[in-house]
């Protein structure tokens, strides 16, 4: 119960703490924007209106990847840089139940970009997303949201000796939009591709909230969609502890 | 000599002290990688939609990203000297403003250019988009161009870096304005008419087209017309960004905001 409250606590606190950054702010919401924008000015030219409605979802849900792979990089450095990372480290809490719920509201941010890109695509292209089954698609919303906020947790923690990760957090936002089949089908890549994709939640996740919003059945998807995100957990966890190990034993917590 | 001194070696010791991007664990993922996979990423999306060719993307995304260089090295001429508490004691140098911000931008281009021509040749050779051995000098030239013309539009952004705190938000967002506007991924008599006219006006979207039309069988004749208009409209930012610069250095001098984090 007292874990229970904790996850709760850290995950409102930094809800409410990301939710005033006008950095952070400009990222969830106008940053994908101009992508989405580009992307439905793309699909428009070839007069397909299921073509706009695939980019119109695929845009929506490219936010969430998005807020994750560029602030959950810097996660612990940003800790670090304003002293907080050795009371996280300190408090009796394991430090992966600790780090979870941050990168969990951080992928909730994700929802405003996914909402403000629906809206967009609505108000200035005329995109109607139609969702056959909103309780399911809402469902699939927060399996590829849990999911996504896993992997970022696995990332903050692998990059924790990168002093620079932001930069390396940067760079991933485009192979995740490219792969994980956003904007871009996945039978137009390679197989070798394929398989890269496959092994990530999003993809599954966003196959999910299509086939949601199609009618379709997106259980399956939505399973697979959050044991790969508890695998990347389950990983990210037992990373986390020899990471910390070794930055007690080297004293190297602390250094920016 | 001074000026000429303040404009050669100032600009390449503030390039070198204030970014960090020198160091190769920002660099080659910043500059490198994101732009590989930017040029990916839209050529794939237009073999989706069956749009433009592969050509088409990668000499537009390769020249629209020497905007995260420019623009972003520019405005950091402000606000990494105030990170820093370095920038008063620039502006209290009798320095000759001109040539002590013109120095600064001068190895921003460079590295644009070269930002530029690498995603270039790299998107041509992953993407296998062939371009005749006789295009890639003029490209080269028009892609110099393009960087110093959006070095311009940093000059103006590096300006408002001495009232506007949150510079990177800043820099992100012209990015995203040249990425829709400038005909890099849609071209401009495709889009809305209003959307094209702002694009017409800003940097990198001359340049783009010169390149593609390069790519495509033109001579540098040919393209004159478009590689003079964005000489002339990175030419006019950079005015409005030194004038700038000089009046909001007046006006945070007066209400002593010049050193607010």
């Amino acid at each position: 119960m007292r874990t229970l409250r904790m996850l709760v606590v850290t995950y409102w606190l930094h809800l409410k703490m990301l939710a005033t950054s006008a950095f952070d702010g400009v990222f969830q919401v106008v940053w994908p924007l101009f992508f989405a924008t580009t992307a439905f000015l793309v699909y428009r030219q070839s007069a397909d209106p299921d073509a706009l409605v695939y980019a119109g979802l695929g845009s929506a849900v490219m936010g969430i990847w998005s807020v994750i792979a560029t602030t959950a990089s810097s996660l612990l450095q940003r800790e670090r840089w304003i002293g907080t990372l050795e009371l996280l480290v300190a408090a009796p809490t394991r430090f992966a139940l600790v780090l979870v719920p941050i990168t969990t509201a951080m992928a909730s941010l994700g929802l405003y970009s996914l909402v403000a890109t629906l809206v967009w695509g609505r108000l200035l292209f005329g995109i109607s997303v139609p969702v056959a089954h909103p309780v399911v698609f809402v469902v699939a919303v927060a399996a590829a949201i849990l999911s996504i906020s896993l992997i970022g947790f696995l990332l903050s923690v692998v990059v924790v000796r990168y002093r620079t990760a932001w930069a390396l957090g940067n760079m991933l936002e485009y192979p995740g939009w490219l792969v994980c089949g956003f904007l871009v089908p996945l039978t137009l890549f390679p197989t070798w591709v394929t398989w890269i994709a496959y092994a990530l939640p999003p993809t599954w996740g966003m196959r999910a909230i299509r086939s949601a919003a199609a009618g379709g059945s997106p259980w399956f998807d939505i399973v697979v969609c959050l044991a790969l995100g508890l695998a990347y957990g389950v990983v990210g966890a037992l990373l986390s502890e020899t990471v910390l190990r070794s930055a007690r034993r080297h004293a190297t917590l602390a250094l920016t | 000599m001074i000026s000429l001194r303040i404009f050669l070696v100032g600009g390449l010791i503030s390039f070198r002290a204030l970014f960090n991007w020198l160091s190769p664990w920002i660099y080659v993922p910043s500059m490198l990688v994101a732009p590989i996979f930017q040029i990916l990423l839209f050529a794939f999306v237009g073999r989706s939609a069956g749009v433009q060719s592969d050509g088409f993307f990668v000499i537009g995304n390769a020249v629209q990203y020497a905007a995260i260089p420019c623009l972003f090295a520019m405005a950091n001429t402000i606000a990494g000297e105030r990170w820093t508490q370095t920038l008063g004691i620039v502006l209290v140098t009798p320095a000759r403003r001109v040539p002590l911000f013109l120095g600064r931008s001068l190895p921003v281009v460079l590295n644009g250019f070269l930002v530029s021509m690498f995603s270039l040749v790299v998107g041509c050779l992953l993407l296998g988009v062939a371009v005749a051995g006789g295009a890639w000098l003029p490209i080269t030239l028009v892609v110099a161009v393009a960087a110093a013309s959006c070095t311009g539009l940093g000059l103006v952004t590096a300006a408002l870096g001495l009232r506007v705190r949150e510079t990177a938000v800043l820099s992100n967002v012209l990015f995203g304005v040249l990425l829709v506007f400038c005909g890099a991924n849609v071209p401009l008599s495709q889009l809305p008419g209003w959307m094209a006219t702002i694009g017409s006006w800003l940097p990198l979207s001359h340049a783009i087209t010169a390149a593609r039309e390069l790519a495509a069988g033109a001579s540098l004749a040919d393209v004159s017309g478009l590689v003079a208009r964005e000489i002339g409209i990175g030419a006019g930012y950079a005015v409005i960004g030194l004038v700038a610069l000089r009046l909001l250095e007046v006006e945070s001098r007066r209400r002593a905001t010049l050193e607010i984090q």
